[in-house]
């Protein structure tokens, strides 16, 4: 994979987390499906889990992303401060442009 | 003993501890739960035809146990001490832990730095991800389910709870350590430690100040 292919979303892109829907060993967590976020950062590619954990290995790498997603877009009655937010690791394939 | 032994009671109480029944736990020679019992067959198994042996698990046991929450505060008494190094946790806290002899064994080990406007806290939801090779074993509440689902959905009540109050300006910055990144949180250095040297820093920093949960030298309010 070029790294130009490899990470297609630059830090500050909009992203929406989207909820694939898929069974088994996933790690989007359902609380941030459906909602948007920031690009942290591009923390490289790695193996899909959800391919892994069922041992196919070594069949290629995907871009992973921390995405900063801001508490109120989270939680509309999250109790506390307008700048509160929270970063996870989302896969590519779990990511659209917002 | 302090050589100020005055206490009053008499030495005449028999140490022979003939008296009574003595305080006993209870053996720990229960059933087995269904994991115990697979764990143990599946164990056996792969001893058995040759997959693994006895003494490579052993040694593997004793990888494991070589993390300390003592290994994280010493790479953060560094970093406090020199901005070079700091500089190089926060690009690659694996190769900088390296530097200091510290076999981290994850993948990625990422520090996040915690700022006079920032304050970071980790977690994860979806297991009990952690930076074992770093820190040893989680406490038993960083892999409660209470935790895991309270700290994304309400971490300034779950701070408090430990002590821990932010100002409305302070972010409060929650990690999910969800896929394949592992965290420790860098505090920042407290007021009044000019004079320290690296290893009093050191003994500033618990375990919960590299989680987020407390802050250095500071005791809970």
């Amino acid at each position: 994979m070029s790294p130009e292919a490899s990470r297609p979303y630059a830090p500050g892109t909009r992203v929406r987390i989207i909820d694939l829907k898929k069974p088994g060993h996933v790690r989007t967590p359902t609380y941030v499906r459906e909602k948007v976020g920031t690009i942290d950062c591009f923390c490289g590619a790695f193996e899909n889990p959800e391919e892994r954990a069922y041992g196919r290995v070594g069949v290629g790498r995907i871009p992973l992303y921390r995405v900063r997603v801001m508490q109120r877009d989270l939680w509309t009655d999250y109790d506390g401060s307008d700048n509160d937010s929270l970063v996870l690791e989302v896969y590519h394939h779990w990511l659209q442009p917002a | 003993m302090s050589s100020d032994h005055d206490h009053d009671h008499s030495h005449d109480h028999g140490h022979d501890h003939g008296q009574g029944p003595h305080p006993t736990r209870e053996d720990d020679d229960l059933a087995l739960s269904y994991g115990e019992a697979k764990f143990l067959a599946l164990k056996g198994l792969l001893i058995e035809k040759g997959v693994i042996t006895a003494d490579e698990i052993r040694r593997r046991h004793e990888v494991n146990e070589l993390g300390t929450p003592h290994q994280g505060a010493r790479m953060v008494a560094k970093a406090w001490v020199d901005p070079g190094f700091k500089a190089r946790v926060l690009k690659d806290a694996k190769a900088a832990a390296i530097e200091l002899g510290i076999e981290v064994t994850e993948a990625e080990l990422m520090a996040i730095e915690n700022t006079p406007t920032c304050h970071n806290i980790i977690v994860c939801t979806l297991c009990s991800c952690y930076p074992r090779s770093l820190l040893g074993e989680p406490p038993a509440w960083y892999v409660s389910k209470a935790y895991r689902s309270r700290a994304v959905r309400e971490p300034r009540k779950v701070l408090r709870e430990f002590g821990l109050r932010f100002p409305e300006g302070v972010e409060v910055r929650v990690h999910d350590s969800n896929a394949d990144l592992r965290y420790v949180v860098l505090p920042m250095r407290p007021p009044g430690t000019e004079a320290a040297s690296e290893a009093e820093l050191a003994a500033l920093v618990s375990r919960d100040c590299l989680v987020g949960t407390a802050l250095p030298g500071r005791n809970p309010a």
